[in-house]
């Protein structure tokens, strides 16, 4: 069992929204000086999707992230989780990617790596939620894809997928390989375990470039662009908040049962 | 794409009627339309669409196409993406919307792949450049700490999915005429990879999250799954639903099905009342819908009394259960 990873390196989605900063002509977020980037939390999940296939069933996993030099540590971090190999996608003409140039990218070199039963991908990435490059780089492949998967299951060529709803779920099956992407429903991803670190931070990332995966230029980053982005901004939020106070907790709470009757909200 | 012309969108029944965000769609839809000066169509799909077809032209489709098939039953995405993409080579639209619902946010970006064109997911708002023409879509991105614009210059036709409640249906008009095409997209069962197996769904004891006036919504400050059990008395208690916002969906203290915010549900009563909830922007790009916030939280700081209306800072174990009493006294009273 081969299965391919796609995980992506973005600004600390937990940020604290004090912190939160834009810049409206690169028209991404400026990352807080105290917020390493990270793994995007979906794509997480996906290595342990990944990575418990491959407990049930043997075989290996292989990560790949298209993005800066940086996003080798999220890939170590893979590594570190149970991974086997990795490989870092990093060009200058990858630069300025949208949805389309980013599936593009990732389907070449899902197509130079070859064998493959699974490839995972996070729901949406933690930035800008576009929740399609999964279903693109599927449609690249030519492979089914089942989206927002909680649980999956492999037996003789095909899989079951728990697909996670708003009500409920959804079961269904696919044929193999297929793609799937993965929702937060799946669970905590694994603890990367010490010894898996340590063999991690021995481990060397290739790098491939638009040349290594035979991309060709007019469809990757900005010149394989199929939307742009014309702006990006904070809404303003506007709120006052009256805070309810007392002498201790319980008259605060008086307090506010006799507002929320006084303006007829209870 | 000279030659692209029209708003199409497409509709879900459930049991041959639509369901509500068909009609946000055909209102947005129309809205788009008559300001390119073009027609708006309703695509609908499944094994018998019925009486449905009215209804998408009362509310405000020129022309429905009704495409039915066995194949159509459940939604199965090599089966819709393949009705659709033939149906989009046919009519050729200039913009085609979908609901971000579990169907189009699956359908949506495969399809766009399929036809070679981009597609925008979760817009909050739609509208028409006067200059250009381009639809400029408005979506929430970093868990909805800021929004973005994008449009789709080159390719056709433009697609976009859009969020439930955020726009507005037409009136029911029944003197509306339309035309109801039946479209057959000849679908080959052997190119259909994956199988719809069965949809189980989750018990919800009380008042449904999303139909809920008031949401008593509980956080990782709750500290364990016994705490819920106050919150889901509340709850009852104001005729509203319990929430929660992820770690405790996550923790497994309360079901997943609970999880309010980006990637669970959206929800827009009259009343939140968010308990030990820090008010991260994922979370409250489920909730900032709601009409009045109301927050009890220990740290002062907390971003939810951003967004809050009341607010009481303290330590929720000694505020509720006074508050609870209260309230109990004042709904007696
Ligand atoms: C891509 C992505 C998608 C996400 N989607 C969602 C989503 O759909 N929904 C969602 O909710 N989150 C979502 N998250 C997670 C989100 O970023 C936050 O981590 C989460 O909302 C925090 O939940 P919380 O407020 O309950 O916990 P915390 O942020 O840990 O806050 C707990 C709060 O409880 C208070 N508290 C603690 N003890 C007490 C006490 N005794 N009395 C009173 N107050 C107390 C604390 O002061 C604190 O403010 C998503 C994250 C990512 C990256
Ligand atoms: N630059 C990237 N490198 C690797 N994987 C990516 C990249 N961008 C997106 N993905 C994958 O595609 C998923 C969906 O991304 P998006 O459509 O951008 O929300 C992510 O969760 C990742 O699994």
């Amino acid at each position: 069992m081969h299965s391919i990873v796609c995980v992506k390196e973005i600004p600390d989605p937990e940020t604290p929204a004090s912190a939160f900063a834009i810049d409206p002509v690169a028209k991404r977020a400026i990352p807080a000086k105290d917020k390493p980037p990270v793994i995007s939390p979906f794509d997480e999940q996906a290595v342990e999707a990944a990575l418990r296939l491959k407990d049930a069933k043997g075989g290996k996993v292989t990560v790949i992230s298209m993005g800066a030099p940086t996003a080798e540590k999220i890939l170590k971090h893979s590594l570190a989780m149970g991974a086997d190999e990795a490989v870092l996608l990093n060009d200058p003409a990858f630069e300025g990617s949208d949805s389309f140039s980013t599936a593009y990218v990732l389907a070449q070199a899902i197509k130079k790596i070859g064998q493959f039963d699974f490839v995972f991908c996070g729901r949406q990435a933690g930035d800008f939620d576009m929740g399609q490059v999964g279903s693109g780089v599927a449609e690249l492949l030519g492979i089914p894809s089942v989206t927002l998967a909680k649980k999956i299951e492999a037996q003789d060529g095909k899989a079951r997928v728990d697909r996670a709803f708003p009500d409920g779920y959804e079961v269904v099956e696919v044929s193999m390989p297929a793609l799937i992407t993965v929702s937060n429903e799946l669970g905590e991803p694994r603890y990367a375990p010490l010894k898996g670190i340590m063999a991690a931070a021995k481990k060397k990332v290739p790098v491939w470039n638009a040349t290594e995966i035979n991309a060709e230029a007019s469809k990757v980053g900005s010149a394989g662009r199929h939307t742009s982005m014309l702006k990006l901004f904070i809404p303003v939020r506007e709120s006052k908040c009256e805070i309810i106070a007392g002498e201790n907790e319980e008259e605060a709470a008086n307090k506010l049962a006799l507002k929320l009757r006084e303006v007829k909200l209870i | 794409m000279a030659d692209n012309k029209g708003v199409m969108i497409v509709g879900e029944c459930v049991d041959c009627a639509p369901v509500a965000v068909t009609y946000e769609l055909l209102g947005v839809g129309r809205r788009l339309a008559d300001s390119l000066g073009e027609q708006l169509s309703g695509v609908l799909l499944a094994d018998k669409v019925g009486n449905a077809a009215k209804d998408v032209i009362a509310f405000g489709a020129d022309k429905v196409y009704v495409i039915e098939s066995p194949l159509l039953k459940d939604y199965v995405t090599d089966s819709y993406v393949g009705a659709i993409e033939k149906l989009c080579h046919e009519v050729k639209p200039n913009i085609l919307l979908m609901g971000q619902t579990p169907m189009g946010r699956d359908l949506a970006p495969r399809l766009a792949f399929r036809l070679g064109t981009g597609v925008t997911l979760d817009c909050l708002d739609l509208k028409i450049d006067p200059q250009t023409k381009l639809m400029v879509q408005t979506k929430p991105v970093y868990g909805g700490s800021a929004l973005a614009e994008i449009v789709c210059e080159k390719t056709r036709p433009q697609m976009a999915t859009v969020r439930p409640k955020t726009m507005e249906p037409l009136a029911r008009n029944d003197s509306r005429k339309g035309d109801i095409i039946s479209f057959d997209p000849k679908l080959d069962a052997s190119k259909i990879r994956a199988k719809f197996v069965e949809r189980v769904k989750e018990k919800v004891e009380g008042v449904k999250l999303e139909d809920a006036n008031v949401i008593i919504c509980g956080g990782r400050g709750m500290g364990g799954p016994d705490n819920f059990t106050p919150l889901k008395e509340l709850a009852k208690l104001l005729g509203g639903a319990l929430g929660a916002s992820r770690p405790p969906c996550d923790n497994g203290w309360v079901p997943a099905t609970l999880q309010i915010g980006l990637t669970g549900k959206i929800v827009s009563p009259t009343l939140y009342i968010a308990v030990a909830v820090s008010g991260a922007s994922q979370h409250l790009s489920g909730c900032s819908g709601a009409k009045n916030i109301v927050a009890i939280n220990k740290d002062a700081e907390a971003n939810i009394f951003k967004v809050a209306r009341y607010g009481v800072v303290g330590d929720y174990k000694k505020v509720l259960p006074p508050f609870t009493n209260k309230v109990k006294e004042l709904l007696k009273g």
